[in-house]
């Protein structure tokens, strides 16, 4: 197989250099695979959802993994085995997931119906279920007729995944992620290979999921001159949990932090199960999370009140940074030319108390109008140490140091609620957008620490 | 066997599991030389445009051609009534409207043209909502009215109030965008294959911005990813454009416009301004209601004046309006041109009444659904239109067997309960009523046509007027057939939609999809199958055996094996001068019962439980008529709470895209979800005894609208009134004012 070049259904597509940034489901269609289709360009719908053969928990065997193929530049499916809707019948016999939704009315229109399929056949298929298959699960998708009970129930209706080529498939190993170095694009197989790269091509773009560059790439039209790939570096994949800390590499798809951290807060989990939906957390990373810097990013709010510690790699080698330095400004960071984040370390032991809120219109996939990370630890009935850290009230992600000022060293009760909710009367200073006004933004920020304290009652 | 009535799977269904059913948009692959299109989106909401330069595109490789004011050979005008929208305006009416259309081999090229096309603009003052163009006298029509009764009672009500409802839009987001294939066809003419729900006035403004006659324009909808109202009449300028393009090229051209240019530049459910003031009798009945409705309508009319007709219509929802006066006017302001959206105006009206009737409850310190019911229409009684509510003794039915059917009183008594325990978070329930009016109010639109072909082997292909946008019309026609006609399903085959087969062919709307084209084709069968029964008689046995066998017959003793059936729907009138008449051939009956969630902390909300029951007559096809209620359910919760349409200061539509605007997803679904369709309700005159059921179900959301009211009371005291939708911002506000007290830390 060339460099770039992918399986697409069991046959081998060139991608072409001329093809590297372009949306794969462009790709896909022009292959004559309409099944797939764009719905919205954004990662949002789902309509475009394909399955990417990953690897797996278990060795030396794969899993099916649903992504947004509108999101995915094409040049990422480098070296990868993918399928499509037109792969799922065996023969013109329908597969479970297909006989379900057919059969339950779970299409009226059928433009989202594919995209359900992918998914619901990724979850039927999924190693490690076991009872039914999760609604969550299609929690990516999108459907504007249905109004999804009959989608839940073809969901409620699948079995164990039926033996079969895909099913079949799935014993085996993923294709491994090869080094590619074209005009371009590349995907370096080391750090300090990537570093050098970095160094030696100064419009050179990083690429993580590409959940949010996609999303530039489709809205804003934008290309880049040369995009690396982190997706091969071994380093930027670890997850390792010592006594000591938890460290977790940049490049990690947030879906398996939650696989891998198995015993982590509930905060931690809840904040995974927040944060997009399971396709866009099947390749979305935290290294991308936060050098993109977002003021409504979820990562951030969330390792600050961990007081995690960042790893960066660049020209003049590795360093650590506390998170809470290291955004300067509007979706500015503290990362120089040519430097990249290798690894997000969490230090142990974690606070007594760790919670994430999240507010949004939507409960499931959307972006936060208002998020909030907060941790406390209290000893013998005085606050030892408490985080207060927010998204979406301030250009950055905004750790509030003078609210844990005000509660430090004093008993945690109703009059430390209103002294912290005082500081942020004085220190919160959100603007007004769709997704919310200035006004809501500040009041709920208050009210959520009274809700912390409460459910920390009762 | 009968198939009508039978729980059959939508007819789409196999192709729409395998990705085999094909969208328009899907058939480009068809087409080899085919080129795309990209339109220059103005950046102002109100200009003139000074200078356009459309040259530079040209040098930007891959860009074949522009399309501008000068190569329409016709009109270049898609303004379905009063031809106001120019295709190449020199004026832009609103933020992004497209100046220029740019053609590449690549869409990609042609984008990258489009940005290359010099444009320059003097921006005019906007009017960018209701209120400021009612300040400036910016309206689209005149006031629309209708009165009935003495309203000047309303002074000497018992209960008197007034007040002012905000309601935003909604936007359509059909899954499938707007697209359109056109190409010149063998004979050198037009046919284009548009998602359109009217195909016919596709064709006429193709036609028209062609300056061609209508035979030389062939429309083709395969089938749509969704429309909802958004494809009535706003598909056609996307055709028109891949019309031009392919006229002028010679090339076929496709036009698929890209989620955020669709929700940029298309029509949405109109926001409206209502302005109320009410009269209510010691007892809790209605004496007079008084309301100013504005709809805000955008740029150019669009169907905007039947759209507040309908809102006219439904301000008595359910219940009887001793005395009333209601204008209604569509106002101008720079923005898409507002346009059909399931419901069609109904939503509108419906819930201003709906918010009358529950501040009156809470003003009366009576339970809402008390007041609710005391109000519904009596058999025998007359709308403010004059028209009779024939069966209105369905909607008692309903209420009753509703309320006891999702145990109405017990929950809400454990609901108080339970809310008395708990401070923060609270839940409340509601049970709301709908009753809607089918037809079109224009009246010759309810007609329809049909042709059907049965072919010697006995297997069948049938043509109509309706188009297919997931809403199971299909299915249906293809059950009627088959039992018109005495064939099994499989032999019926639906074809799509094409104005070369039934000519002049009424939009897919208004819920009258099956009412219509049902009925012709159940005529065009009849006439087959009744010449097919002459036919048998003569045969051996004389009688029915294998059909293929009778159409072999038939087609040896040359008796025809083809019909056109037809329909228009008897005994419709409406006068708009005088506001009286017959508009409506029936009613929708049903009502709902929703129990949310509150979180006051927050505002946030969850729906824990619906039970719907709905009148559709003898479902025809129960699978798909359930569909219809529980889609336009979730529709409509998502246009009453999470989905915000918000316009910038500049009037740019600051959310147009999935990731800005939110429509429901999986976890708007109730955990509990009941709907049942009310049993023995045959409807006299209307295809197989069947009801329409495309859109009356949007606003049985509205008893969620009610139940989160219900819960924001239980947090404190005082009236409880919110705009709509009610995000959850807007309940935590609305918390926070009935809080008289807050709660105490403990
Ligand atoms: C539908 C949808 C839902 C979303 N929901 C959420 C949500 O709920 N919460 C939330 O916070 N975000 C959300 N996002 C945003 C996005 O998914 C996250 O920000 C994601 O973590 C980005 O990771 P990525 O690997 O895809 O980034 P990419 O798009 O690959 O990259 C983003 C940026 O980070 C840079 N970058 C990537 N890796 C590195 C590295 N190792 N070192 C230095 N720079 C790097 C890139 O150069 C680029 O500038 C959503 C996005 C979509 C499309
Ligand atoms: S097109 Fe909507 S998620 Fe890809
Ligand atoms: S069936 Fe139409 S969007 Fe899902």
């Amino acid at each position: 197989m060339s460099a770039l070049a992918f399986v697409l259904n069991g046959r081998e597509v060139e991608i072409g250099e001329a093809a590297a940034q372009t949306p794969l489901l462009d790709l896909i269609r022009e292959q004559g695979l309409t099944g797939a289709k764009e719905g919205c360009a954004e990662g949002e719908c789902g309509a475009c959802a394909v399955l990417v053969v990953d690897a797996d928990g278990r060795p030396g065997k794969s899993a099916l993994r649903v992504v947004n193929s509108c999101l995915m530049l094409s040049a990422l499916a480098a070296g990868r085995e993918i399928y499509t809707v037109e792969a799922l019948a065996t023969n013109g016999v329908l597969s479970d997931a297909q006989r379900a939704m057919a059969g339950a009315g779970g299409s009226q229109c059928g433009y989202c119906t594919p995209g359900f399929v992918v998914s619901l056949f990724a979850e039927q298929h999924r190693p490690d279920r076991t009872g039914p298959c999760e609604d969550e699960a299609l929690a990516g998708n999108l459907c504007r007729c249905t109004g999804y009970r009959p989608i839940h129930d073809a969901a409620a209706a699948l079995g164990a995944a039926p033996d079969g080529p895909l099913l079949r498939r799935l014993e085996r190993a993923a294709p491994v992620l090869h080094a590619v170095s074209v005009g371009g694009f590349s995907r370096p197989a080391t750090v300090g290979e990537c570093v050098a790269l970095l160094a030696a091509t100064l419009d050179a773009r990083l690429v993580g999921g590409a959940t949010d560059l996609g999303v530039e790439r489709n809205l804003r039209a934008k290309t880049w001159p040369h995009l690396i790939s982190v997706e091969a570096i071994d380093e930027l994949q670890q997850f390792t949990s010592t006594p000591e800390r938890v460290l977790i590499g940049a490049a990690l798809p947030l879906r398996e932090i939650g696989e891998r951290w198995r015993d982590a807060p509930d905060a931690v989990h809840e904040w995974l199960t927040l944060f997009g939906s399971p396709p866009i957390r099947n390749r979305a990373t935290l290294g991308g999370n936060l050098a993109t810097a977002s003021p409504v990013g979820d990562g951030a709010p969330l390792l600050m009140a961990l007081d995690a510690v960042l790893h960066i790699a660049g020209p003049s080698g590795s360093r650590t940074l506390p998170i809470a330095q290291f955004f300067t400004g509007y979706r500015k960071t503290a990362l120089m030319p040519g430097e990249m984040l290798t690894a997000i370390e969490i230090p142990k032991p974690l606070p007594q108390s760790v919670r994430f809120f999240k507010i949004a219109k939507r409960r499931a996939d959307d972006i936060s109008t208002v998020a909030l990370g907060v941790s406390l630890d209290v000893d013998r009935g005085r606050v030892r140490r408490a985080r207060w850290a927010f998204g979406g009230v301030a250009a950055t992600p905004l750790r509030v140091v003078e609210a844990e000022a005000a509660v430090s060293g004093g008993p945690w009760n109703a009059d430390a609620v209103a002294r912290v909710q005082a500081v942020l009367d004085k220190t919160l200073r959100p603007v007004s957008d769709h997704r919310g006004s200035k006004e809501y933004r500040l009041e709920v920020s208050k009210s959520l620490v009274e809700k912390y304290y409460w459910e920390l009652q009762s | 066997m009968k198939v009508v009535g039978q729980p059959l799977p939508h007819e789409g269904a196999r192709g729409h599991v395998t990705g085999e059913a094909l969208y328009a948009d899907d058939l480009c692959g068809r087409f080899p030389g085919l080129l795309h299109a990209w339109p220059v989106l103005a950046p102002h909401a109100h200009a003139r445009v000074t200078r356009l330069d459309a040259a530079p595109a040209l040098e930007e490789p891959g860009v074949v051609t522009t399309l501008t004011a000068g190569d329409a050979p016709g009109e270049a005008n898609t303004g379905p009534n009063r031809h106001d929208e120019p295709l190449f305006p020199d004026e832009v009416m609103f933020h992004q409207q497209p100046v220029a259309w740019v053609l590449g081999e690549t869409l990609d090229a042609a984008r990258r043209g489009a940005a290359r096309v010099a444009a320059e603009y003097e921006p005019l003052p906007a009017v960018l909502d209701i209120e400021q163009a009612l300040a400036a006298g910016s309206y689209l029509t005149a006031p629309l009215r209708l009165a009935d009764g003495d309203v000047s009672v309303l002074e000497s009500s018992a209960l008197r109030f007034e007040g002012e409802l905000r309601i935003g839009g909604q936007e359509h987001f059909y899954l499938e965008t707007q697209a359109a294939l056109a190409w010149r066809d063998e004979a050198g003419y037009i046919a284009v294959y548009s998602s359109t729900q009217h195909p016919s006035e596709t064709q006429e403004i193709v036609a028209r911005v062609l300056g061609l006659p209508r035979h030389a324009v062939t429309v083709e909808c395969p089938r749509m990813g969704g429309a909802f109202g958004g494809k009535e009449v706003q598909a056609n300028a996307s055709a028109a454009v891949a019309a031009l393009g392919a006229w002028k090229t010679g090339r076929p051209v496709r036009v698929r416009l890209t989620r955020a240019i669709d929700m940029a530049i298309t029509g949405k459910r109109h926001p409206f301004l209502v302005r109320y003031a009410a009269g209510f009798n010691a007892d809790a009945t209605l004496r007079a209601l008084r309301a100013e409705l504005y709809s805000d309508g955008g740029w150019s009319l669009d169907l905007s004046e039947p759209i507040m007709w309908r809102a006219l219509f439904h301000v008595d929802n359910a219940y009887r309006l001793p005395a009333v006066e209601v204008v209604g006017r569509v106002c101008r302001t720079h923005k898409t041109s507002q346009t059909a959206f399931r419901g069609f105006g109904g939503p509108q009206g419906m819930l201003l009444i709906e918010e009358v009737m529950a501040q009156a409850a809470q003003r009366l310190a009576l339970p809402a659904d008390v007041v609710r019911s005391r109000n519904l229409y009596r058999e025998g009684q007359a709308t403010h239109y004059g028209e009779r509510v024939d069966d209105a003794e369905r909607m008692g039915t309903i209420w009753s067997q509703l309320k006891s059917s999702s145990a109405f009183e017990a929950r809400r008594a454990e609901i108080a309960a339970a809310n008395a325990r708990s401070a923060h978070v609270k839940r409340g329930i509601a049970i709301t009523p709908v009753k809607f009016g089918i037809s079109f109010t224009a009246q010759f639109y309810n007609q329809a046509a049909a042709y059907v072909l049965v072919y010697r082997d006995g297997t069948v292909q049938v043509n109509h007027g309706g188009t297919e946008m997931g809403q199971g019309l299909f299915t249906k026609i293809q059950q009627i057939a088959a039992d018109t006609l005495g064939v099994a399903l499989a032999r019926v085959r639906v074809m799509s939609t094409r104005t070369d087969k039934v000519p002049n062919t009424s939009a897919t709307a208004a819920s009258s999809g099956s009412d219509l084209n049902g009925a012709a084709v159940a005529d065009a069968c009849r006439q087959i199958r009744s010449r097919l029964a002459a036919v048998a008689a003569g045969m051996p046995d004389g009688e029915w055996r294998e059909f293929a066998a009778v159409c072999e017959a038939a087609y040896r003793q040359r008796v025809p094996l083809s019909a056109s059936g037809f329909y228009r729907t008897p005994d419709i009138h409406f006068d708009p001068r005088t506001g009286r008449g017959r508009p409506f051939h029936y009613y929708a009956f049903g009502a709902a019962v929703s129990e949310v969630e509150v979180d006051g902390f927050t505002g946030a909300y969850r729906l824990l439980r619906t039970d719907i029951l709905e009148d559709v007559g003898d479902s025809l096809s129960p699978v798909v008529d359930r569909g219809q209620i529980e889609g336009g359910f979730i529709q409509g919760v998502g246009w009453l709470t999470i989905e915000e349409l918000l316009w910038d200061e500049a009037g740019r539509l600051a959310t147009a895209g999935a990731s800005t605007y939110k429509l429901p997803s999986w976890s708007e679904l109730p955990p509990v979800f009941n709907v049942s369709l009310l049993e023995r309700a045959a409807m006299p005159h209307v295809i197989m005894g069947s009801k329409a059921v495309g859109e009356p179900p949007l606003m049985l959301a509205i008893s969620v609208r009610e139940a989160l009211r219900e819960v924001v009371a239980a947090f404190g005291s005082g009236v409880v009134t919110f705009d709509s939708p009610a995000t959850p911002e807007r309940i935590f506000f609305a918390v926070q004012r009935v809080r008289a007290l807050r709660p105490a830390l403990t």
